[in-house]
């Protein structure tokens, strides 16, 4: 016990709050990697927590749930990728605009399913391991979301520094034209990471209403999907930074929660404010440091690409 | 500057004197009434609640009143814009329900002295702007009965929303009703900084609850603690404005409901009437705008008959939850034996009662 809380429930209870902003992130990382700038990925997120939670409800299944908000992101990220990728929209304003309409869409699919509860997701059953102390809680006592949005932190890290795949999707989004020029197909490879980014972003959304808060109610997201476009530049477009990051930011919240409720005498504020200071003080760090290189945004990032220039 | 005052003059004045010309046009048709909301509707809770009232009305009053409603309009300039919006499209009669609308409210009404405003919660007035509150505290001394009662852990839980005297009314009356059928109760609070955020306040839930709480308190709008609750089992919550009861008879076995409709039928009629006049009202359970939902089987028979015992000493006036002797955090003195609270120190209360740890946020 430090200072009436018990770090391992902590460190549990962070990884779980962590979840949505994780998947959202390491979603948008693949996009932005391509050189895409989505910044509708709140927008996907509540679509993906609604469509996962009528899922869930109408097949009483969690699984389908999940699946149901991975396509349900995926399927506004397909608009996305229309407007930007086929038709050469200013990406900013469409995925502004994409946020607003996953927004108002998931409140008007979502009408009849205030007040009802989803099926249960359980934690995995991982038998004694569960009962060893403070390990047991920290590793073994979670659903399955927790396990894949690291998974996917791992696999995403591994395709990206150790395949053929990850370098092309690099290529891409540093120099849209080289790559071109090798006979990468640009665009369609930007649309299949865009796909990507709204499926965990959908998925992310989808943890939201069917675990983490376990209802609907409109606006359930509550900005999670800006957080998580935050983490992305927190990371410095690194996949284990990401990690780092969302547990940061989930670690901060549920930290100051249960810091009140254990009656701390550390103000509030302070404690809200720290992880947009931390960013701040990363920021200045690795700017200051090697110019914009270190800050390892890739190049080509929000500018759309054409075959004919 | 006195040029630019004159010219600002005469563009109010042509302001007016437009909307004085559509005005008349608008007397042969129905009263228009506005509501700001703060949250969706589909919360759940309290914007919920609000809305139950403006269909109350409309449902009273048929067609001589027409509404119209903005969803999720934020505390702040923004929502100056959508009440201005409101009076161009000829609202007569706006109500404005949340505290932090307050400065909008007294700003916007200024500008339109024929328009009628009605503030939920706030404490400023205006020829034209009235405020309304309901005595939440009163709920809150008989959901805080049954929580003494219940929790096993002796850990009572209170989900703050923001430190305005509102949510330290209902701490105070809720802890002082709890201690008093069990002395050795302690009370966490927990502010969310959000009157609506489920995934924050499911936070707050589990934060609370591995701390050992086992009776919750809300005063934030979703019911995302309940759905929390419901995963540890002995947990116990109460319905926040809205009865919330998906979640009954265990763990939401209680709850108060703020019934607004009372009161927004009576000022719309007295609109129409034309004998509307601001003021301020606060309103409780004698006028029923404070209900106590079904308390659930989940309570001993004795707890709900003290409960029930309890709601009608308050709502006959024989019964005021603040009635000393009551000390202030520090020990002093705040209501000596016998003494009642008076609405002034009750909307401006910015303290705790003894017994209660931890301090109000600035």
């Amino acid at each position: 016990m430090f200072g009436g809380i018990d770090p391992s429930v902590l460190i549990a209870s962070l990884m779980v709050a962590s979840v949505p902003i994780l998947l959202a992130a390491i979603g948008e990382l693949v996009v932005e990697k391509a050189g895409v700038l989505n910044l509708g990925v709140e927008g996907m997120m509540i679509i993906g927590a609604v469509v996962g939670f009528i899922v869930a409800v109408e097949t009483g299944n969690p699984l389908l749930g999940f699946l149901g908000g991975l396509l349900g992101g995926a399927a506004l990220a397909l608009i996305f990728a229309l407007l930007t990728q086929v038709l050469l929209a200013n990406q900013v304003a469409t995925g502004l605009a994409l946020t607003l309409f996953g927004l108002g869409l998931s409140s008007l699919l979502g009408q009849g399913y205030v007040g009802i509860k989803p099926p249960f997701t359980g934690s995995v059953p991982f038998g004694p391991l569960t009962d060893i102390p403070v390990l047991g809680t920290i590793l073994f006592d979670h659903d399955w979301v927790v396990y894949l949005s690291i998974g996917m932190i791992a696999a995403v890290w591994a395709v990206l520094t150790h395949t053929r795949l990850g370098l092309v999707l690099r290529a891409v989004g540093e120099s849209a034209e080289a790559a071109h020029a090798l006979g990468y197909k640009v665009t369609r490879i930007r649309i299949l990471a865009i796909l990507f980014g709204g499926g965990m972003a959908g998925l992310g959304g989808a943890y939201i209403s069917l675990v983490r808060v376990p209802q609907w109610t409109d606006g359930i997201t509550s900005g999670a999907g800006w957080i998580a476009l935050a983490i992305v530049v927190f990371a410095s477009w690194r996949p284990w930074r990401v990690l780092i990051g969302a547990y940061l930011f989930g670690g901060i919240t549920v930290l100051q929660l249960n810091l009140q409720a254990a009656g701390a005498r550390i103000p509030v504020e302070y404690l809200s404010m720290s992880p947009y200071l931390i960013t701040i003080l990363v920021l200045v760090i690795m700017s200051a440091g090697r110019g914009r290189a270190s800050l390892a945004a890739p190049a080509a990032l929000g500018q759309n690409f054409h075959a004919s220039r | 500057m006195k040029r630019r005052s004159v010219l600002l003059g005469g563009a109010a004045m042509g302001a007016s004197l437009t909307l004085g010309a559509r005005a008349a046009l608008a007397q042969d048709g129905p009263l228009k009434i506005g509501f700001i909301y703060v949250g969706p509707i589909g919360d759940g809770g309290w914007t919920f609640q609000h809305d139950q009232g403006r269909l109350a009305m409309m449902e009273a009053l048929g067609d001589k009143v027409e509404t119209v409603y903005q969803e999720s309009v934020p505390e702040g300039a923004d929502s100056e814009r959508v009440m201005t919006q409101m009076v161009l499209e000829g609202a007569k009669l706006i109500f404005t329900t949340s505290f932090g609308y307050m400065d909008p409210t007294v700003n916007v009404a200024a500008k339109f002295p024929d328009v009628k405003f009605e503030h939920a919660t706030g404490y400023k007035t205006a020829d034209n702007l009235a405020t309304y509150d309901a005595r939440f505290y009163e709920g809150r001394a008989v959901i805080g009965t049954i929580a003494g009662r219940m929790t096993k852990s002796n850990k009572i839980g209170y989900i703050g929303s923001f430190p305005i005297p509102e949510v330290i009314q209902g701490i105070n009356s809720s802890f002082l009703h709890a201690k008093k059928v069990n002395p050795a109760v302690e009370m966490s609070v927990v502010w969310a900084y959000t009157w609506f955020d489920p995934a924050k306040e499911a936070d707050a839930a589990k934060a609370l609850i591995e701390q050992g709480v086992d009776v919750i308190l809300q005063h934030t709008d979703s019911t995302a603690p309940h759905a929390e609750a419901q995963k540890t089992p002995g947990v116990f919550t109460f319905g926040q404005a809205s009865d919330m009861a998906a979640y009954a008879p265990s763990p939401r076995i209680a709850s108060i409901i703020d019934n607004w409709s009372p009161y927004y039928i009576k000022r719309a009629q007295a609109v129409l009437d034309g004998t509307w006049t601001t003021g301020r009202s606060w309103g409780g359970m004698k006028e029923g705008e404070v209900v106590i939902g079904t308390i659930t089987e989940a309570v001993p028979a004795e707890v709900k008959a003290e409960a029930e015992a309890m709601i009608a000493a308050i709502t006959a006036g024989t019964y005021h939850p603040f009635t000393g002797p009551i000390n202030k955090q520090d020990g002093s003195v705040w209501l000596a034996e016998g003494v009642v609270a008076t609405d002034e120190e009750l909307s401006g209360l910015n303290f705790y009662v003894e017994g209660l740890t931890g301090e109000i946020p600035s």
